[in-house]
């Protein structure tokens, strides 16, 4: 019966969609308010503030998550949240920080500016883009409703089977991980195919490959990444999928199924994942430790095939996760190795980027100090990772608190910190003032601070016996400081986060108008104003070196020389078809969760019809005047 | 600046490559071989749980006992043709032959049907013969892997079969011949990934 | 601050080490094993090695922060020379890591390789391990003895830990006496550890396993080898009559509530339950449940309410027995030798 209502509202859902409406002139106001401009919007400028929006929010539920599970850290024997309610926060603090913050967080800064570095006017699909976007919001909104609607997955990030079978997990809550990560890999696939084709495409003239800037480097190989690590994911969720909805046995053992497969499958996508989250990071670093220093990248084509190998290596090491499977001494060894080997790349942009500094005039703006309090940071937490590949040391380490103080000393040292890095950095280019330095600072030490604190005690715990993931210890077993102190490190980084977000506030209404250039940068994004115009480049620039800003700047008359003479801009027209894909999406992905096959394949059939609409659209887009034309007798 | 020389160059008329006239049709091929990349790991990783996995037939029957190979060769001749046809299509877009096109890719659309009415046959011989998706790890993995590329192929007919209709409408022009291309590079990749299916799956299913 | 924040951290690093040792029997920084020896070697020399690469990072880190950060005036020195790179530094700073990691990796293979070999069944003892949500259950394959939560070892002697999953993937994990082995369903799995000196040593469940997971405790207790036959042969008689009223009463009331999950063997018990830890000798185990200390009163607790000290497990509760049923039951149990 309920089936029956749900397929009845979206008959006269699409019906409205596909007629026009019934009320024409609530559709126009409708059009006209800006809530439905930026839902339609395919600016990638606008859809990286959504991403970043987006982020945010996910940032404060999973943020909210990881102090929940400190506060019932906090002494021994708490009873605050225990059993499978621990179980749910952990799971989704994981889950929703990798899936939902880190990689879309970074998808802000590269949505706003590969284009603007390569000289671009947009991506080479602004349709796709948005759709890339709007599957990520639907995906990462169905995993969180799972807290409303039936409880959260329990299972693990890694949501090994057979726990995450139906026999060990009845609920729907592993449902929401595995249509909720379905769906928002799919738009993570979509957005990285798009940055690889602007990257090959849309380029300036002379913006060859070794003129790229570093970020935009990262995000190539980054896109590269995603493209060979999220379809095994998809495959298997596909599998867990059918375990638990249509009764397959791919991992349950009654029906001779292998749970080591899953494993297999979920490394092979979950260690390259760690890889694309860390190197955009390193791209924001190349851009704000040369910026800041006044000085070039130091050792450029190294760096840039550093990143490349780390990209590849990425894929040959996913079985350092699994040393404790038991899978024989060879495969142990071999992938020991190839862990190890993964160090030098990684090293050698360490010392790339302090001999960049060395030399050069080093201005500690608050995105200087992210970069710079990443650099030793990131060290200790690399240095663990090689610690983790030495076989007999990790059956020590493994699964304990050392691997999660080595993980977060590298995703939060790395990872976030690149990303406040990026965004104190890029803050001015995207919202035309520049966030304040004094607030920034405080909320720099606050933060830095409570990573060390609230990490570093970790590694300790972990050798001294404390299993990962698990919601309570013992009395005077010598685990009550370190988890007192990690504590009292995540209310210190708390506080940073308050800050930073007072500072945004704050900055919106009273912050300092930024210029177009308020760095002295040295890529093509300092060259337009702050914000960008809707069309990016007025003309599209000729590149003439790497640093192509600074080179003008420095050796040039401080313009950038046109490619092309001045003359009417071709835009690609909004839709809303990418926001009604991923609405099909979401319901698709809720009916599966319950179960209700026939919901799901209505869900899908909406996305197909809405992929047919599109086809058979005329959108060639329209014809904007640029600023610089108007009053020039240039009609548009 | 190419792209405006080249269009110039066929003076109101079709370029010699509809489909990489535009700057957006280059993006689109582009963009879809990177997709293609993408699919194939995705068949991979299927394939490699389908290898991992064909063993555990537990008490249903094993591969050599169940599959019937002329059948899945006619299959397969059915699926060769179809990709063959589907370069004619393309030829004859070069052409600039939106008759014969249209005509090539129709064919293409009926063998793909054929495909998938033969399929689900030996489907339903299976699910007789007792291997059923919930039978055990081996008909799991064979259905999934099977399954997918069966979907891949139904998707393939219905995006023809819109482009056929839109092709009948507008003929050929910068903006639908990217479309056509990209089908017919579509076809060919499902047509590559039965041809591993078949080795993988049915020939070394029948070695004992 | 900013320029001391660094160092200082440093600074700390060896001191901590040194300090941070729990002497609580389940740290991997106090092996008591062979095992748990080289695997603590590896962990001093990838440590060693470590710590080096960051005092040479911070070093230079700590150098280039203060020499080169911009002082007032510095705008009339003009633009800092643009440094493109230097081969021969690039080269260095390649080549010093690799000679590091080689320095790492060999012995590591050699230990990966010496840690797989399995034992002598001459010179050592078997020991099959199940893992339930969230028990262990021990099996003495050559003395058709067995056991659950608390497993004893005799020492000097290599134990062939052979393991099996009842249901999800756990981990067996002896800190002090070496990491760290997934129990796999559907496959098995071994370990072999060994214990120097007699003791009770922790172990830990180290792979989710569910709402439990926390509390899946068990402890490794290692006997001089004499002490070990003495434990074997009383496991083998086990002495389960009841000797009083109250007792007999106790034992009543297993019959009727807990012998469908529990097994106590010997003195006229079958074997039945296979779904609960095994109670045999209960009297002598350390704790209950994995978690509380071994007592009449903390029992009856936990007859009460066994989903409020370990949630999830699948025990349902006893309230329903009253005060004095639960003393009958719980005297009887805190008889089992």
């Amino acid at each position: 019966m309920a089936t029956l209502i749900i397929i009845l509202i979206l008959v006269l859902f699409l019906g409205a969609i596909l007629t026009g409406g019934y009320n024409k002139r609530f559709l126009e106001r409708m059009q006209q308010s800006d809530l439905w401009s930026w839902i339609t919007t395919v600016d990638h400028k606008r859809i990286g503030i959504l991403y970043l929006i987006s982020g945010g929010f996910f940032f404060a539920v999973a943020g909210l998550e990881a102090l929940l599970i400190r506060i019932q850290l906090m002494v021994p024997n708490n009873a605050f949240i225990v059993g499978d309610t621990y179980n749910q926060l952990t799971t989704m603090h994981g889950t929703t920080m990798l899936f939902l913050v880190a990689l879309p967080i970074l998808f802000a800064l590269m949505n706003f500016i590969v284009p603007l570095q390569i000289g671009a006017r947009d991506v080479a699909f602004p349709f796709l883009n948005s759709l890339g976007y709007w599957l990520y919001v639907s995906g990462g909104l169905l995993l969180n409703l799972s807290w409303i609607f039936g409880g959260a997955p329990d299972a693990g990030w890694t949501n090994y089977a057979t726990l995450a079978l139906n026999d060990y997990s009845p609920g729907p809550g592993v449902n929401y991980y595995v249509l909720g990560l379905q769906i928002s890999g799919i738009g993570t696939l979509i957005s990285a195919i798009n940055f690889i084709t602007t990257i090959v495409n849309m380029r300036a003239p002379g913006m060859s490959y070794l003129r790229l800037p570093l970020f935009t480097w990262t995000t190539f190989v980054t896109s590269a990444i995603i493209m060979f690590a999220f379809p095994p994911l998809t495959a298997g969720l596909f599998m867990m999928m059918f375990d638990r909805i249509f009764g397959a046995t791919f991992f349950s053992t009654a029906g001779g199924g292998n749970v080591t497969v899953w494993e297999h499958i979920f490394w092979i996508f979950g260690h390259p994942e760690v890889y694309l989250l860390i190197l955009p990071a390193f791209g924001v670093f190349s851009e704000v430790i040369p910026t800041f220093s006044k000085k070039r990248l130091f050792g450029y084509h190294s760096m840039v095939f550093a990143v490349v190998l780390i990209g590849f290596l990425g894929f040959m090491v996913w079985l350092h996760h699994m040393f404790t499977v038991g899978l024989g001494p060879v495969a142990n060894s071999i992938f020991a190795i190839s862990t190890m080997a993964i160090a030098v790349p990684t090293g050698i942009k360490i010392f790339n980027w302090l001999f960049t500094m060395w030399g050069g005039r080093i201005r500690f703006t608050t995105a200087m100090l992210y970069a710079a309090g990443f650099i030793v940071t990131f060290v200790m937490g690399g240095v663990t990772g090689v610690m983790l590949a030495t076989v007999p040391a990790d059956l020590q380490f493994h699964d304990t608190y050392f691997v999660v103080a080595h993980f977060h000393y590298v995703i939060i040292g790395g990872t976030v910190m690149g990303m406040l890095a990026g965004f104190y950095y890029w803050w001015p280019k995207m919202f035309g003032r520049v966030l304040n330095e004094k607030l920034g600072k405080w909320s720099f030490w606050f933060f830095y601070l409570g990573i060390h604190l609230a990490f570093f005690p970790q590694h300790f715990l972990g050798l001294n016996g404390m299993p990962r993931r698990v919601f309570t210890f013992e009395a005077n077993k010598g685990f009550e400081t370190g988890n007192m102190v990690s504590t009292i490190g995540t209310f210190l980084m708390t506080i940073g986060v308050l800050i930073l977000l007072y500072n945004v506030v704050w900055t919106l209404r009273k912050g300092k108008q930024a210029d177009a250039d308020p760095w002295d940068g040295r890529t093509l994004e300092w060259a337009v104003s702050s914000p960008p115009p809707v069309y990016n480049f007025a003309q599209t620039p000729r590149v003439r070196g790497l640093d192509a800003w600074w080179l003008e700047k420095v050796h040039g008359d401080g313009k950038l020389k046109p490619a092309e003479p001045l003359g009417l801009i071709h835009m690609p027209s909004p839709s809303h078809l990418p926001f009604i894909m991923a609405v099909g999406f979401f319901i698709s992905g809720f009916g599966f969760v319950f179960h209700s096959w026939q919901v799901g394949a209505l869900g899908l059939v909406v996305v197909f019809i809405m992929m047919y609409v599109r086809s058979f659209q005329e959108d060639h887009g329209y014809h904007l005047q640029p600023d610089e034309l108007k009053g020039q007798g240039v009609d548009s | 600046m190419k792209i405006e020389e080249k269009t110039a160059s066929v003076a109101g008329g079709i370029p010699a490559e509809p489909e990489k006239a535009t700057l957006e049709g280059k993006n689109k091929i582009v963009g879809f071989w990177l997709f293609l990349a993408a699919e194939s790991t995705l068949f991979a990783t299927e394939m490699g749980a389908y290898v991992a996995l064909k063993g555990s037939h537990m008490n249903g029957p094993a591969s050599h006992e169940l599959f019937q190979l002329p059948m899945v060769a006619i299959s397969t001749l059915i699926l060769l043709v179809s990709s063959l046809t589907s370069v004619l299509g393309i030829m004859s877009m070069h052409a600039h032959d939106s008759k014969k096109m249209l005509f090539w890719f129709r064919v293409t659309i009926l063998l793909g049907a054929a495909f998938l009415v033969l399929e689900s046959y030996e489907f339903m011989e299976y699910v007789h013969a007792g291997h059923i998706l919930s039978g055990s790890a081996f008909a799991s993995s064979f259905y999934l892997l099977l399954g997918t590329h069966g979907a891949h192929v139904l998707f393939g007919v219905l995006w023809i079969l819109g482009l056929v209709i839109q092709g009948a409408k507008k003929g050929i022009t910068v903006h639908t011949a990217p479309k056509f291309y990209l089908a017919s590079l579509y076809w060919h990749f499902i047509d590559v990934v039965w041809i591993f299916i078949f080795t993988v799956v049915y020939l070394m299913g029948m070695v004992t | 601050m900013k320029r001391r924040l660094p160092a200082w951290w440093l600074l700390t690093i060896p001191g901590l080490l040194a300090g941070c040792v729990s002497r609580n029997n389940m740290s991997a920084l106090d092996p008591q094993g062979p095992v748990g020896k080289s695997q603590l070697n590896l962990i001093y020399l990838s440590t060693g090695i470590m710590t080096f690469v960051v005092i040479v990072v911070a070093a230079i880190y700590i150098y280039v922060v203060l020499r080169y950060r911009e002082r007032p005036g510095d705008e009339k020195k003009g633009i800092p020379e643009q440094v493109a790179g230097s081969k021969k530094l690039e080269i260095l700073w390649t080549a010093i890591p690799v000679l590091l990691l080689i320095i790492l990796a060999v012995p590591t293979i050699s230990t990966t390789f010496t840690l797989d070999k399995k034992p002598d069944p001459e010179e050592s003892i078997r020991v099959n391990v199940i893992g339930y949500q969230y028990w262990w259950g021990f099996e003495y394959p050559d003395h058709k003895v067995s056991t659950s939560n608390e497993v004893h070892i005799p020492v000097g002697k290599k134990v062939d830990f052979v393991m099996k999953s009842h249901d999800v993937i756990h981990a067996f994990w002896v800190p002090s006496l070496g990491g760290k082995q997934d129990l796999n369903p559907g496959r098995q799995d071994r370990i072999v550890l060994q214990a120097d000196k007699p003791g009770v040593y922790e172990g830990k469940c180290a792979e989710l396993c569910g709402a439990s997971h926390a509390l899946m405790n068990f402890r490794v207790i290692a006997h001089k080898p004499d002490d070990f036959d003495r434990w074997i042969a009383s496991q083998r008689k086990p002495d389960s009559t009841p000797k009083t009223v109250q007792a007999r009463e106790g034992r009543r009331l297993f019959n009727q509530n807990c012998i469908g999950c529990h097994a106590v063997r010997g003195g006229g018990f079958k074997v039945e339950g296979r779904t609960g830890p095994e109670l045999t000798a209960f009297s002598e185990r350390t704790r209950i449940a994995g978690i509380l200390p071994n007592n009449e009163k903390n029992l009856k607790d936990w007859l009460r309410n066994p989903q409020g000290f370990k949630p999830g497990n699948r025990m349902p509760a006893f309230d329903h027995l009253t005060e004095k049923q639960l003393d009958a039951l719980s005297v009887y149990l805190e008889s089992l030798k």
